[in-house]
């Protein structure tokens, strides 16, 4: 494979420096040997050409901040510079975690404003802002449904029920927490099947996990008679926030019957999530939950003369930290600002354009990408497609996204939901921020391909051939873990 | 795409097939299924000497598209486990019937195999399958 850049350890020339730390104005302090090394093989580069490898290597990625990037059940819309702004203010990040509580009221009291707007949007009672990306919400919101049972003296409660559309990492959390996965089946509608789901209800039950809409892009039609059959045998209802995008301003996961849920605030309210974090997965409780939170927790207290101060708050029977300091806080700025930036009425909007955008996109495409639930029903904010064209039986999904490589858009999520369920899947999730121009431009790069199926189908299967890079071996990536690179020993 | 049923094999409806050899239970996923999954690159086998039950998930097959659970015909303990995919799992790709049977179980109740999906019926539950899809092909 030729390389478009070279490693920054192949740019490196011994003694070069990118910067020059000032003289210190502290007394020295000796490190322990213990903590000393005399080999430490870093790349030494100067400021330009760090700044140059990495620029370059950005200009080779297929970016939201280059083109619409559809990956479905990612929520990759457009991040507005003034979270950024936000998140960059001194006040807020050149503070430090153990910082004394009263010269850090600001920050905090931005916290204890978001723990106030993420219970009202989800109209739940408590939050925990701790959890640092969605999958550890997961495992936070089964830890406190384990503890709760367990407070009541109910040991039996060993069963998590989890839809077949479930993200992978539902199971993963569950086992994770000790608990037994059981798969649930979807029906033709692409609804959780209930009469399998009361097939599994018993006392055993902790609870159910449930993403809603589901990961077909579909609501859940009969989402409160599912919640209600699990509460009669005494289980919790879990729910997945990965797909809150459709939902913000228009229905409460708390009045529809979740006991706990938790939000990815970076897909939901906008930070930047592409290159594997930072996250940020809050979890939300009924207020029966609340003293099992994983703290701290902001709460606000009276002073004697009339003010509010905030403060830490551990609940009393929390499940205890699951990050230290106070979550990945620059996130929380950024999720602060783009919720006060839009207000109500805009957060309505965009659940509701995320919804449009997707059903455009159903509604010009499933003629030729069939649509398995979509042909009788409207999506949420996502589409679920397949890659089987008519007339093209050579054509699978993976070529059908590789070549939308070469018309500049970032493929959607394939082959989830899972084969089995949905053979060659194409999961699409444009946004609220991609304009109708844009969606014409991605459905038309479609129908061409369609075309090209039929036409040329080597085409597809030779695609990317506009990419840096051409297509890949995945198989051989994903069986020879080791890839590449020994740190040079010198 | 059309998928090949070994007629000597019987069958579930999640795409696993078993064969009865002498007192034993052979089995693995069928022909259908890895297609459906397309090339292998990881299996994770049950252990020799396991005690399974009917339905359970008692192995894993990945491919770079998905992980899938792969389900026990029959409650029994598992007697061999065909160890050589785990170095190859591509072997289920190209004999999904033969060189890629997964696990044999020595059955706790031999008439439970009965009761599995004979050729006939999973040939016309795969013929199904395809017509929800062809239907949506409209």
């Amino acid at each position: 494979m030729k390389s478009l850049e070279p490693l920054i350890f192949e740019l490196s020339v011994p003694g070069r420096k990118g910067v020059h730390v000032p003289e210190s104005d502290v007394p020295e302090y000796e490190l322990p040997a213990f903590l000393q090394r005399e080999h430490l093989p870093l790349p030494e580069l100067s400021q330009v050409d760090v700044t140059r490898h990495f620029t370059r290597l950005s200009q080779l990625n297929l970016a939201v901040d280059v083109t619409m990037y559809p990956l479905g059940s990612c929520t990759m819309k457009y991040n507005p510079r003034v979270n950024e702004d936000a998140a960059r203010l001194s006040g807020f990040a050149a503070l430090h975690p153990l910082q004394p509580l009263e010269t850090v009221q600001g920050a905090i009291y931005l916290m204890h404003e978001l723990q106030q707007y993420l219970a009202e949007i989800a109209g739940m009672d408590a939050v925990s802002l701790q959890p640092a990306a969605g999958a550890q919400g997961e495992f936070t919101g089964i830890l406190i449904m384990r503890a709760y049972h367990a407070a009541r003296g109910d040991h039996r409660r060993t069963k998590m029920l989890i839809p077949d559309s479930a993200h992978g990492t539902n199971p993963a959390s569950s086992a994770m927490a000790g608990l037994t996965v059981v798969e649930l089946p979807s029906d033709r509608r692409g609804n959780v099947d209930l009469e399998a789901l009361r097939a599994h209800l018993d006392e055993t039950v902790c609870g159910l996990m449930i993403t809603n809409p589901n990961t077909f892009g579909m609501f859940e039609e009969h989402i409160e008679e599912v919640c209600r059959l699990v509460h009669e045998v005494g289980g919790l209802v879990y729910g997945d926030g990965a797909n809150m995008n459709a939902l913000l301003g228009i229905a409460k996961p708390g009045e529809i019957g979740f006991d706990v849920i938790h939000y990815n605030l970076h897909k939901t309210f906008s930070t930047p999530h592409g290159g594997g974090g930072p996250g940020s997965g809050p979890v939300a409780v009924k207020q029966f939950l609340a003293d099992f939170l994983p703290g701290p927790i902001v709460r606000a207290v009276e002073t004697e003369d009339g003010d509010t101060l905030f403060e830490w708050y551990q609940p009393p029977r929390s499940i205890g930290r699951m990050r230290a300091f106070h979550g990945n806080f620059g996130v929380l700025v950024r999720a602060y600002t783009y919720i006060r930036l839009h207000g109500e009425e805009g957060l309505r909007k965009v659940s509701q354009h995320a919804v449009l955008n997707a059903n455009y996109i159903q509604a010009r495409l499933k003629h030729e990408y069939p649509a398995p639930h979509g042909e009788s029903r409207f999506c949420m904010h996502e589409t679920c497609l397949q890659g089987k064209i008519k007339g093209a039986p050579s054509v699978v999904a993976l070529d059908i996204s590789k070549r939308l490589m070469d018309y500049g858009f970032h493929p959607p999520t394939n082959y989830f939901p899972l084969p089995k369920l949905v053979p060659e899947a194409l999961l699409i999730e444009p946004t609220e921020t991609e304009s109708k121009e844009t969606l014409d431009r991605f459905c038309d790069a479609m129908l061409r391909i369609a075309e090209e199926a039929r036409t040329q189908p080597e085409l597809l299967k030779a695609s990317p051939h506009h990419a840096p890079l051409k297509r890949l071996d995945e198989v051989r990536a994903a069986k020879e873990l080791v890839l590449c690179c020994v740190l040079r020993d010198e | 795409m059309g998928s090949f049923i070994d007629s000597s094999a019987r069958y579930l409806k999640t795409h696993e097939w078993a064969r009865r050899e002498g007192e034993e239970i052979v089995c693995g996923i069928s022909d259908y299924a890895q297609q459906l999954m397309n090339e292998l690159v990881y299996v994770e086998l049950p252990r020799a000497g396991q005690h399974v039950k009917a339905g359970d998930a008692f192995a894993v097959v990945e491919s770079v598209k998905a992980a899938s659970d792969v389900y026990a015909p029959v409650s029994g303990v598992v007697v061999a486990i065909n160890q050589a995919l785990e170095r190859n799992p591509e072997i289920i790709n190209r004999s999904p019937y033969q060189e890629g049977w997964m696990a044999r179980i020595k059955p706790d109740n031999p008439a439970d195999f009965e009761a599995l999906l004979t050729p006939e019926a999973y040939a016309a539950l795969l013929e199904e399958l395809e017509q929800q899809d062809t239907k949506e092909d409209h």
